[in-house]
């Protein structure tokens, strides 16, 4: 084993930048303020100083134009890194995202790669309201042809831009802004990471947590509580949303025969939804309980705080719920 | 050229007393936020105060006014109550959005004010949208819609110009060029940084204003809005202007050289126009001052009704997502 070294999840992101840009000189970040501004969320403050301006490229206000120009610059032999503000941005880039980048491979038959890497800001919990606060990781989960990462951990934000840059195909990557300055500590040669398969945080026997972003680190915090009242939960962080991995979690469920979904995202078509009907498909008959789910309320975002956290599910909701289902 | 209209001291002395409200108010809210009793983003208005006003007077209670998350300004100017605005700000429930919006979604159909809009250039084709329906309605009325620099990059800033020529609709687009889009300067964000010029390319009849000047900026503007009512075309309004403090509260300015801020801060449009009027006899130092102290007044009032406003009901959380009226 390695050291632990402490570091900020804003951290993590700009080592993963900074050495894959060292690494490789296809690779260029560009997006909105991300150079003299030094990133939106100071993510890549200093970059502009060490690469220029050709590898790190401030870009106008134009989501749809500038993804679809990285779409280009992916077809045509280099590695961008497109960062899209925050998700809520992402919407007018969709028609690039979604009609282009995830279908060129396919349509033509295998012959044109799209290896870009498009990373946002997401999450809820900074009272920013309706238009700032959307939880689009299902939108993107429904696409073939993306692959969806969720970084839920610090050594996920980390580790899976240096995974993404390494596929042939368009990677989205999810980051969490209100985590940012969260620090914890991971492994200091933590690098790249498996972009296939969902990953066990804790080991238990009587529940499986199952989640992914800013539900990662509630439900291991949940899974302490619970601990200390004698229920033994397990969480798992589903990371990659898409291509789903399923065995993961349908070998939690397995094993605990209980399972409660947590997410940000709106309850209705969500993640959830889908990892439910997986669920039934093909683990009925090892639960002892119905599935049950925790997700957001099916309303825009609120600013004010106590609505704001009334939105979305709470550490102390997890332990709640889990305690009604196990002890009802 | 028309000639300048006489401005009458009761006139000049109200538009005065506005920009000095807007900007105690912007003053204020900054202090509020380092308080904590604001939260979210903010972004103020201070430096461009002789736009909002300059504008806004132009036109009639009837017409419309949409803005962006920079709008307090215009909200004030538009006559929306500094205690409604205040109180959605602290996000209580007497806020002028029920304190579902916060800072960046001030509206008030009252006063045909509508937002409060933080996407970027996402409320210039609903502008087009009112004045569309103006037309069909066969009102007089016109559509207000502010926006910056950054926006102008936006698809939607050209589909939404394109459209209003097309069908030539009563809208009134005002660009308030401040020379930055959040960090990033207009030279990196347009291949044309005169920004009027990208009008007549949609065939819509366009100009450019110094911003930091009220009287030009109500010269420009009346004339504007008398072309629209005339033709029930588009008009372009450029507003040169700078926003003299950081772009939202968590701007460490790294983008601009505290001398050019400086160098803006002596074209300060309050003192420009003050001394207008004083020098043409239309006000008296002494009325200055008791201008000064009735926005103090005003402030210190939106202050104790924020305070003293209530926090929802979280059981209340869920309304809003639909009309709770059958039909309209
Ligand atoms: C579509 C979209 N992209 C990015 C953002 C983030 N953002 C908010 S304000 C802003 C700068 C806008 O600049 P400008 O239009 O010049 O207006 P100003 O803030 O200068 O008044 C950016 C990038 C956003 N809100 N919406
Ligand atoms: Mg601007």
């Amino acid at each position: 084993m390695s050291d632990l070294i402490k570091i900020t999840y804003r951290e993590a992101i700009k080592q993963a930048i900074l050495e894959s840009m060292q690494k490789d000189d296809r690779v260029f970040l560009m997006g909105e303020d991300v150079g003299n501004y030094g990133g939106a969320f100071a993510v890549s403050k200093g970059l502009l100083k060490e690469f220029g301006p050709d590898r790190i490229m401030d870009v106008p206000l134009s989501e749809s134009g500038f993804t679809g120009a990285g779409i280009g610059a992916a077809l045509a032999g280099m590695r961008p890194i497109v960062e899209v503000m925050t998700v809520n941005f992402s919407l007018l880039a969709m028609d690039q995202i979604f009609n282009n980048a995830a279908t060129l491979l396919h349509m033509s038959g295998g012959q044109l790669n799209v290896p870009i890497v498009i990373r946002m800001g997401c999450g809820i919990g900074r009272q920013l309201a309706a238009q700032h606060s959307h939880s689009w990781e299902p939108f993107f989960a429904h696409v073939p042809g993306l692959i969806v990462l969720s970084a839920g951990t610090h050594e996920d934000a980390r580790g899976m831009l240096l995974s993404a840059l390494q596929s042939p195909d368009p990677v989205i990557i999810f980051e969490y802004t209100a985590m940012l300055n969260l620090e914890k500590e991971i492994p200091s040669d933590s690098g790249a990471v498996e972009i296939t398969k969902a990953k066990v945080h804790r080991e238990g026997k009587d529940i499986s947590l199952i989640t992914y972003g800013a539900g990662v680190y509630k439900c291991m915090e949940a899974a302490v509580s619970l601990a200390a009242e004698g229920i033994d939960a397990e969480v798992i962080d589903l990371r990659v949303l898409r291509p789903m991995d399923e065995e993961t979690f349908l070998a939690s469920v397995r094993k605990t025969h209980r399972a409660l979904v947590v997410e940000e995202a709106w309850k209705s078509v969500s993640i959830s939804s889908e990892v439910v009907s997986r669920i039934m498909e093909k683990a009925f008959f090892d639960l002892d309980a119905p599935v049950e789910r925790l997700c957001g309320v099916e309303v825009p975002i609120p600013y004010p705080k106590h609505l704001e956290d009334a939105s979305v599910p709470q550490v102390m909701d997890i332990v709640d719920k889990v305690k009604k289902m196990l002890r009802p | 050229m028309e000639k300048k209209k006489k401005l009458d001291a009761k006139e000049g002395q109200r538009l005065l007393h506005q920009m000095i409200l807007i900007r105690r108010f912007e003053e204020k809210s900054a202090e509020e936020y380092t308080k904590s009793k604001i939260r979210g983003f903010l972004h103020l208005y201070v430096g461009e105060e002789a736009v909002a006003v300059g504008v806004i007077q132009a036109l009639t209670e009837e017409d419309n006014v949409l803005s962006t998350y920079r709008e307090h300004g215009h909200a004030l100017a538009r006559g929306v109550d500094p205690k409604a605005i205040m109180a959605e700000m602290y996000g209580k429930l007497e806020g002028c959005s029920k304190g579902r919006g916060g800072s960046m979604h001030l509206f008030d159909a009252t006063k045909n004010f509508f937002g409060g809009n933080a996407i970027v250039s996402g409320h210039l084709p609903i502008a087009v949208g009112m004045a569309l329906a103006a037309k069909k309605q066969k009102k007089n009325k016109v559509t207000c819609c502010f926006f910056g620099d950054g926006a102008a990059a936006e698809g939607e800033f050209h589909e939404s110009m394109n459209l209003s020529a097309l069908w030539q609709v009563p809208v009134l687009f005002v660009c308030e060029n401040n020379l930055y889009a959040m960090g990033t300067a207009i030279r990196f964000t347009h291949s044309v940084q005169q920004l009027e010029k990208k009008g007549p390319a949609y065939g819509i009849e366009s100009a450019a204003v110094d911003g930091m000047d009220l009287l030009a900026v109500m010269e420009a503007a009346e004339k504007a809005v008398k072309m629209i009512r005339e033709t029930g075309k588009p008009y372009y309004l450029v507003c040169n202007t700078y926003r003299f403090r950081a772009h939202s509260m968590f701007d460490a300015e790294l983008y601009r050289e505290k001398s050019e801020v400086e160098e803006w801060k002596k074209k300060d449009p309050i003192p420009k126009f003050q001394d207008f009027l004083l020098k043409e006899n239309l006000i008296s130092a002494g009325q200055i001052a008791e201008i000064e102290t009735a926005v103090e007044e005003e402030i210190r009032k939106a202050i104790a009704f924020g305070e003293d406003g209530t926090w929802e009901e979280t059981g209340d959380l869920t309304r809003f997502v639909y009309s709770e009226t059958q039909s309209i």
